[in-house]
């Protein structure tokens, strides 16, 4: 039994079918769980007031957007290496996914931004980055529904996102190189002194995982929808050649 | 609980978020029931 | 490969074939500028070398989907294809061709572009410099976004949606050279790291061109 039999539909779909309700479940219970535990029984933060509360949603948002693209990255390099359509199929229902949570953080981000730095937009490295993004996912998207022989548009795409990656990492570099930034560092990483305190961790991690196991059964779904499509398109082309 | 001078941002943020992903979320779901009838129309 | 390379120059230069319609493009943009912002010196000089490097984006990204396009057409992508020459070797070739026609011609006209904008003259060799070291980036990327729309109708809108987020750093890079060296401040930080994604464009993006081609003729 190796991980490698889930690259065949038929199998895929058994499985997946199976676990995309306990998937949806996590996702709403832990999402559900960290949004009203951070927005109800959560303090103040001393110096941002309740605003602090907009980081249930900003934090994850941006989690999942950044990791989506490289979900998308390791679908694509197994697509091209092993030829499993059902990895091609992921990369593509991953890409809206990333899409809308580039924009949900982007926008948060603002919202955030007016009170505290007293602007909805800086051109600051993490949100410049973040926003060059939302562009490679728009054109990944865009190439995927331009190209009608469904193989091509996935080597294309494929392709695409392994030169979008380098070229998305250097823009991060660039854009850093440019102008220091008014954004904080980083608010989850293992090193405790940069943490944000406790009280707000919690919640905070809480609905991360949400976003992760949203993220994971709206992947689960459209993937289903793709290969269904793909099964679908064939039957109606067999058709019309009987 | 009162929110403070931010009220308006954060219910503000909290309800685009919201409805940006209730509305892939609807989008994929819908997206996914149709396929689902319309390949079981088609294998009949 | 020369042969093809003096074909595909000869074919760009003549009538119709795009020749200087980038540089034309360069030109208009440059008067533009001034006109739309008002004729403050103070105001263009700052925002000159952004606007030099922008023009030079886009005077390039006009002339791209010509680059495999009549080739598809006049069935002649197949011929190459099929040549003893490796596809890798086209791409690079084809890359060539538009950095002659559109970066070199860009490069060597900005002096003169940059007087409209104010330019302090100790910025005319950087910028010189750091659009010859920058432009074929711009051309091999630009070339791998031709090579992955090269079979579909309506490609050149998705052609730039695809490319133009591929020249940020080029960009950045780019005009930060001219800024700094504007500012007599040193440049050699971006400038090596410009060199260095084009170095790096024209070492390796061939290969994912030849590819996206092999798929598209598949």
């Amino acid at each position: 039994m190796s991980f490698w039999e889930y690259a065949n539909p038929r199998r895929f779909m058994a499985l997946s079918a199976k676990i995309q309700p306990w998937v949806w479940a996590a996702a709403t219970v832990l999402c559900a769980t960290g949004l009203i535990w951070g927005f109800f029984f959560t303090p103040e933060d001393f110096r941002m007031g309740n605003s602090v509360k907009i980081i249930y949603i900003h934090v994850p948002s941006a989690f999942i957007a950044i990791n989506a693209w490289f979900m998308m990255l390791v679908a694509s390099l197994i697509w091209l290496i092993r030829r499993h359509h059902v990895s091609a199929l992921a990369a593509r229902a991953a890409a809206p996914i990333g899409l809308i949570m580039t924009i949900v953080a982007l926008l948060t981000g603002a919202i955030w931004g007016k009170p505290m730095w007293g602007t909805y937009w800086e051109w600051d490295p993490r949100l410049t980055s973040f926003l060059i993004l939302g562009l490679f996912y728009l054109g990944y998207s865009a190439l995927w529904s331009a190209i009608e022989e469904p193989d091509a548009a996935a080597d294309l795409t494929s392709i695409l996102c392994l030169v979008g990656t380098v070229f998305a990492v250097l823009s991060r570099y660039a854009a850093q190189f440019w102008s220091q930034g008014l954004h904080q560092g980083a608010s989850l990483s293992l090193d405790a002194e940069e943490n944000v305190a406790d009280v707000f961790w919690q919640p905070l991690v809480i609905s991360l995982a949400g976003f992760v196991a949203l993220f994971l059964a709206l992947v689960l779904m459209r993937t289903r929808t793709e290969i269904r499509r793909r099964r679908l398109s064939t039957l109606t082309a067999r058709d019309r050649l009987a | 609980m009162t929110l403070g001078p931010y009220a308006f941002d954060i219910l503000l943020a909290y309800a685009l978020s919201g409805a940006l992903v209730i509305g892939l979320v609807v989008q994929s779901v819908a997206a996914s029931r149709a396929t689902k009838r319309r390949l079981e129309e088609a294998e009949k | 490969m020369i042969a093809l390379l003096a074909r595909d120059l000869r074919l760009a230069i003549r009538a119709g074939g795009g020749f200087g319609l980038g540089l034309a493009f360069f030109l208009i943009l440059a008067t533009l500028v001034p006109l739309g912002v008002g004729p403050d010196a103070t105001l263009l000089r700052p925002i000159g070398p952004g606007i030099l490097w922008l023009g030079a984006l886009l005077a390039c990204l006009l002339s791209l989907d010509r680059i495999f396009a009549l080739d598809l057409e006049d069935g002649s992508l197949d011929l190459l294809a099929t040549a003893p020459i490796p596809l890798e070797g086209v791409a690079t070739i084809k890359a060539l061709t538009h950095w002659i026609t559109t970066g070199l011609p860009l490069t060597v006209a900005a002096p003169a572009l940059s007087l409209l904008l104010f330019l302090p003259t100790s910025a005319l060799p950087w910028l010189v410099v750091s659009l010859l070291i920058g432009t074929p980036a711009l051309s091999w990327l630009g070339t791998f976004g031709a090579a992955l729309t090269v079979g579909l109708k309506r490609g050149s809108l998705l052609l730039s949606l695809l490319v133009l987020p591929l020249y940020i750093p080029t960009l950045v890079f780019g005009a930060e050279v001219v800024r700094r060296g504007g500012d007599g401040l040193s440049v050699a930080t971006p400038l090596a790291l410009l060199a260095a994604i084009t170095l790096g464009c024209v070492a390796v993006l061939p290969f994912a061109t030849a590819a996206a081609l092999r798929i598209n003729l598949r």
